[in-house]
């Protein structure tokens, strides 16, 4: 973005108050709509290092060896400072500190970003800041320090209560860890720590799943999320069941696992608020929220990924930003350019509403009218899969719900999600091009 | 080609007339000799042609002369002859050089049709027998072709430098099965040239002469034709009467069209031009002719204004085995058209059908000679036009024989062919349905006896008769319907033999046959693409099998779909998709957004292309998994 760009938006601002600035301003709007909440939003934190391989993750993330926290610290701030300042969003509603092993870096970087954040932004004291924590002894010793510097909610994944398959799942601890770290998490954080946990593993069956899960209720807080294992490519698990040494439960019997879930969750007064999400007190993850809701975040940390539109250079639309992957080379990009941001694709009207059509329908509440509306003034729900045959079958079979209130899935409708998001992405298109044609007309 | 010319020459000059100015009248009948070389798969044909050809100077002696006439690339790599080829000989005997014209056949009895064509313009034929492997079912084919044409026919016993040859035994085998005075047959090795020269010798001795006569008027047979992009088409000809020159004006009997010849010669087996051509004689012609179409084979040319009697002309080339062909993808359309359509410039016994189905879009529906005729038909159009494309599982044309007058007069005949199930009339419109039926030759060694005889009656073949052909190894006759054949029964019976069985067939007529349609239909809805005619007794199987391909190819959905075989309104077989219960992703943050969005879109973008059925979305892999040839 040359200068001589930069002063001329200003300078449209600037005529803001006059009538002619007015009629600049509505014509831009109307054809480059700028999309809600452009003012806030969240912050993801990226820490790539792990101590060790785990045999299903194909996620990005670096066995260090040996790690300078300082330069990694001053690049995070950097880049935070960076992206916040491109973004003039005036507040972060919450940060989540994922990875990689974040609980393997240094409080006083989780301190530094903090406070980078606060000197750039609004971070209210409320705002909801996440840490993810492997629950090995190290990580539990530092639990206590990590809240000192801001954090006040833990996400720790304990993966497991059954000491076999975390052995196969190549973890670094085993359940007594992981029960100890949870216990210390919720003395720290009380009715802030949620627990992640895997099912349909390679020996699993519905029963030992089942029991698994009623020996986890009474440890755990007010949050679980329940995750399916999915053998990734290139992963040593992947390998290992493709030569037929393990094997996995097939797709009936998994998925008899997760409503069986779903069903003993829902007893013990978890509200499944998301796909994989459970909540009892309403300790739902506000941060984690914004991302089903298509409000804006900020990625930062290699591989990060971000969406937000660039207000400091005029940017009209929303940006999807991703961050260089390898650490060091991203540690190189932000050290010379302030940013590694390595790939920036422009989200138009039509590709944010595809967004936020499949990040909301996994919400167990689904998309309001008025969520809708924030992001599609001109046409809501009803006119544009009301019409649709499709749609119709989908709500006939039970699966869907669209009525006044919104869009929404159905119990059953939540299992099958992926199944009915090619329809009503189909269903979208074929409206934007009816509305095109039509408006050309 | 200088270079190679030169080079051919100065070996040859004693053997062979001066090339540059070829005087073809130093030929008379006497001195002509037109044979042919028939032979099972890999029995040594085409390398004793090799040898011919080195031994007459025709081509050089290289170590690189792997059977020049098998010029496609499928005929190298599977050892067979598909496009005749001729090539002329000039051979020294008793002091007089003889003119050879050795008229090249096609292996396989699919091509018998091109087999009959070179054998009418032959007198002779070489019945190559491997010394090892013995008489083979396509041998007893081939024998009869020329033993019907009255041609004078010398067996001749190949690889006798094998380990294991056995000339004796299959001289024994040749006297038993073909009534031929076992010292009649010659013992060589193609292969290292061991009394190949006896058998020009035999040549010349055995086979007659022509029975034309260079004073008549000008009469030849176009026993072949190909097709050049720059000369247009290039005819092969065999001189029944009087003489050719350039310039000559050309008539042909059965268009009635005129041409100028622009040039004609040898070939040797590469074009020689001459100045003029002979009675008795064999070569080729360039006269303007455009299109294959306009050399027909079979066809009589005469002289302008110097009409004769037209030579009795050839069967049409009749379709035994349909299938279906699409592109891959409808892009490719245009490409493979013209693929197709270059590829039947040079074969003319291929039949084509514009043809469309609502799953595999717009293609087209050929009709071959028989199964290998397709699979070399197909394997051409990839490896020298480089098209990939859809081939659907080959049916045969089956007949009904209408029952009220009525129906005659709106068909315009009595018998009808349905090539197409959609065409299959009901069973009231019919006094009966036909089937086309085949005669096939099995030969084996003994110990396979029984499970042959199995694997024929699971294919509705009726024995027709068996004997031993030596001690070992018998010969035995079926009638097959061929619809059973033309799958995978040649495939069933390698395997179930060590690969010592071999098998032949050939065409005997129709018969009547209880057949059926049978539908299948998708919760409830029939699928017209995948509508099939089928035996009675057959369908049962048939339905099973393809329901559970069915059941295989089309992915899980949200419903449970019912996959069925019907006959009427008649379930025969059915097999269930159970539904989908879940399929989600389980983890969909900030980070995963992206990748989500792709593959969503990805799967939407496939969803357009998905035929639907009812509520039902099939995949257009399912139809091809179902229709295409396993």
């Amino acid at each position: 973005m040359s200068r001589q760009t930069l002063l001329t938006q200003q300078h449209a601002l600037q005529c803001l108050g006059t009538a002619l600035g007015f009629v600049l301003l509505r014509s831009i709007a109307t054809t480059h709509r700028l999309p809600p909440q452009a003012d806030e939003a969240s912050l993801y934190v990226h820490w790539p290092y792990c101590l060790k391989r785990c045999s299903y993750c194909n996620f990005n993330k670096y066995i260090p060896r040996n790690q300078n926290h300082a330069v990694m610290t001053a690049c995070l701030q950097r880049e935070t400072q960076t992206l916040l300042q491109l973004s003039q969003v005036s507040r972060i509603s919450s940060v989540f500190f994922g990875g990689g092993t974040p609980s393997l870096a240094q409080p006083s970087t989780i301190a530094a970003v903090l406070e980078t954040v606060s000197k750039h932004a609004h971070l209210s004291d409320e705002a909801e800041v996440t840490l993810e924590v492997n629950p090995t002894p190290a990580g539990k010793a530092s639990l206590k320090d990590f809240t000192l510097a801001g954090v006040n909610r833990f996400s720790v994944g304990i993966q497991s209560l059954n000491d076999d398959h975390l052995r196969t799942l190549g973890r670094d601890h085993d359940s007594q860890h992981a029960l100890w770290t949870v216990s210390e998490a919720r003395t720290l954080c009380p009715g802030r720590v949620s627990v992640d946990v895997m099912f349909a593993l390679p020996g699993q069956s519905v029963k030992s799943w089942e029991s698994e899960l009623e020996k986890l209720l009474p440890v755990c807080d007010d949050h679980v999320s329940l995750y399916q294992l999915t053998l990734e490519r290139g992963t040593q698990l992947f390998k290992q069941v493709d030569s037929g040494e393990l094997s996995v439960p097939g797709d009936d019997v998994t998925a008899v696992m997760y409503n069986s879930a779903r069903g003993v969750l829902e007893k013990a007064g978890f509200r499944q608020y998301e796909v994989s999400n459970f909540a009892k007190n309403n300790a739902v993850s506000e941060h984690n929220i914004g991302y089903w809701k298509g409000r804006q975040y900020i990625g930062v940390g290699p591989g990060a990924h971000g969406r937000f539109v660039l207000r400091a250079v005029g940017g009209v639309q929303r940006e999807a930003r991703t961050q260089t992957l390898e650490p060091d080379v991203w540690i190189r990009e932000v050290q010379r350019h302030g940013h590694g941001t390595r790939r920036r694709i422009q989200l138009d009207h039509h590709g944010l509403l595809e967004e936020v059509l499949v990040m909301g329908l996994r919400m167990n509440e689904g998309i309001t009218q008025q969520h809708w509306k924030l992001f599609s003034p001109e046409d809501d729900l009803q006119q544009i899969f009301g019409m649709s045959e499709k749609v119709q079958e989908f709500q006939a079979g039970g699966l869907l719900k669209l009525n006044n209130r919104g869009l929404r899935c159905s119990w059953e409708g939540l299992a099958l999600l992926d199944s009915i998001l090619p329809t009503m992405l189909l269903e979208l298109e074929m409206f934007f091009k009816k509305d095109c044609t039509q408006g050309n007309a | 080609m200088k270079v190679f010319k030169k080079k051919s020459q100065s070996l040859f000059t004693n053997l062979t007339p001066d090339l540059e100015n070829l005087d073809m009248s130093k030929f008379p009948v006497e001195r002509i000799r037109n044979f042919s070389i028939v032979a099972h798969i890999d029995h040594g044909k085409s390398t004793l042609a090799d040898r011919l050809l080195e031994i007459t100077g025709a081509i050089a002696k290289t170590a690189s002369n792997k059977q020049v006439l098998d010029k496609l690339q499928v005929e190298r790599e599977r050892g067979i002859t598909v496009k005749a080829q001729t090539a002329s000989l000039f051979y020294q005997h008793d002091g007089q050089t003889y003119l050879l014209n050795l008229i090249d056949t096609p292996g396989h009895v699919d091509f018998s049709y091109e087999v009959s064509r070179s054998i009418s313009a032959c007198q002779g034929v070489l019945l190559i027998v491997d010394a090892n492997q013995g008489i083979q079912a396509q041998t007893v084919a081939n024998f009869y072709l020329a033993f019907e044409a009255q041609l004078t026919i010398i067996p001749v016993i190949n690889k006798i430098d094998l380990k294991n040859a056995d000339p004796e035994r299959v001289e024994k085998q040749i006297e038993k099965v073909f009534d031929i005075p076992k010292e009649e047959c010659i013992r060589i090795s193609a292969k290292l040239g061991t009394n190949v020269d006896q058998v020009l010798q035999e040549v010349v001795k055995r086979i007659p002469p022509p029975t034309a006569r260079v004073d008549d008027l000008f009469k030849a047979l176009v026993f072949d034709s190909t097709f050049d992009h720059y000369r247009g088409v290039v005819a092969n000809i065999a001189l029944f009467g009087g003489r050719v020159s350039r310039g000559d004006k050309i008539v042909s009997a059965h268009l009635g069209k005129s041409y100028e010849v622009n040039e004609l010669g040898l070939l040797r087996p590469d074009e020689h031009p001459t100045e003029t051509l002979y009675a008795g004689q064999v070569g080729y012609v360039i006269a303007g002719m455009k299109e294959v179409k306009e050399a027909q084979i079979g066809d009589t040319l005469y002289l302008h204004k110097q009409p004769v009697e037209a030579l009795p002309g050839f069967k049409p080339a009749k379709s035994m085995v349909f299938a279906g062909m699409y592109p891959m993808d409808q892009s490719e359309y245009t490409a493979l058209r013209s693929a197709v359509e270059k590829l039947m410039l040079n074969d003319s016994s291929v039949t084509v059908q514009k043809d469309s189905s609502l799953a595999l879009g717009a293609g087209w529906r050929l009709g071959f000679l028989g199964l290998l005729h397709m699979e070399v038909f197909n394997q051409r159009l990839e490896q020298e036009y480089n098209a990939s494309v859809i081939v659907t599982a080959p049916t045969v044309p089956y007949k009904a024989v209408l029952a009220s007058a009525k129906l005659i007069k709106e068909h315009g005949e009595e018998v009808i062919t349905i090539i197409n199930p959609a065409q299959f009339p009901d069973k009231s419109q019919v006094v009966k349905y036909l089937e086309p039926m085949v005669m096939g030759t099995i030969i084996a060694p003994d110990d396979f006896t029984g499970k042959i005889m199995t694997l024929c009656q699971s294919r509705r073949a009726v024995q027709k008769n068996m004997f031993y052909i030596d001690e070992h190894r018998v010969m035995i006759k079926y009638i097959f319907p061929l619809n059973e054949i033309v799958v995978d029964f040649y495939d069933q019976l390698k395997s179930m033999s060590s690969g010592y069985a071999s098998f032949d067939y050939e065409d005997a007529g129709y018969e009547a046959a209880d057949l059926i349609k049978m539908d299948f239909l998708l919760n409830g809805r029939p699928v017209e693409e995948l509508a099939t005619i089928v035996h009675k007794d057959k369908a049962y199987s048939a339905g099973k099998a393809i329901c559970e391909r069915l059941k295989e190819s089309i992915p899980r959905q949200m419903f449970e779909i019912a996959v069925q075989a019907a006959i009427g309104s008649k379930i025969i077989a059915r097999e269930t998709i159970k539904a989908y219960r879940k399929n989600v992703l389980a983890k969909c943050y900030g980070g995963d957004v992206t990748r989500k969005m792709k593959l969503l879109k990805k799967q939407a973008e496939g969803k357009k292309k998905l035929r639907r059925i009812g509520n039902i979305d099939v995949p257009k892999d399912a139809f091809i998994n179902v229709l295409k040839r396993k």
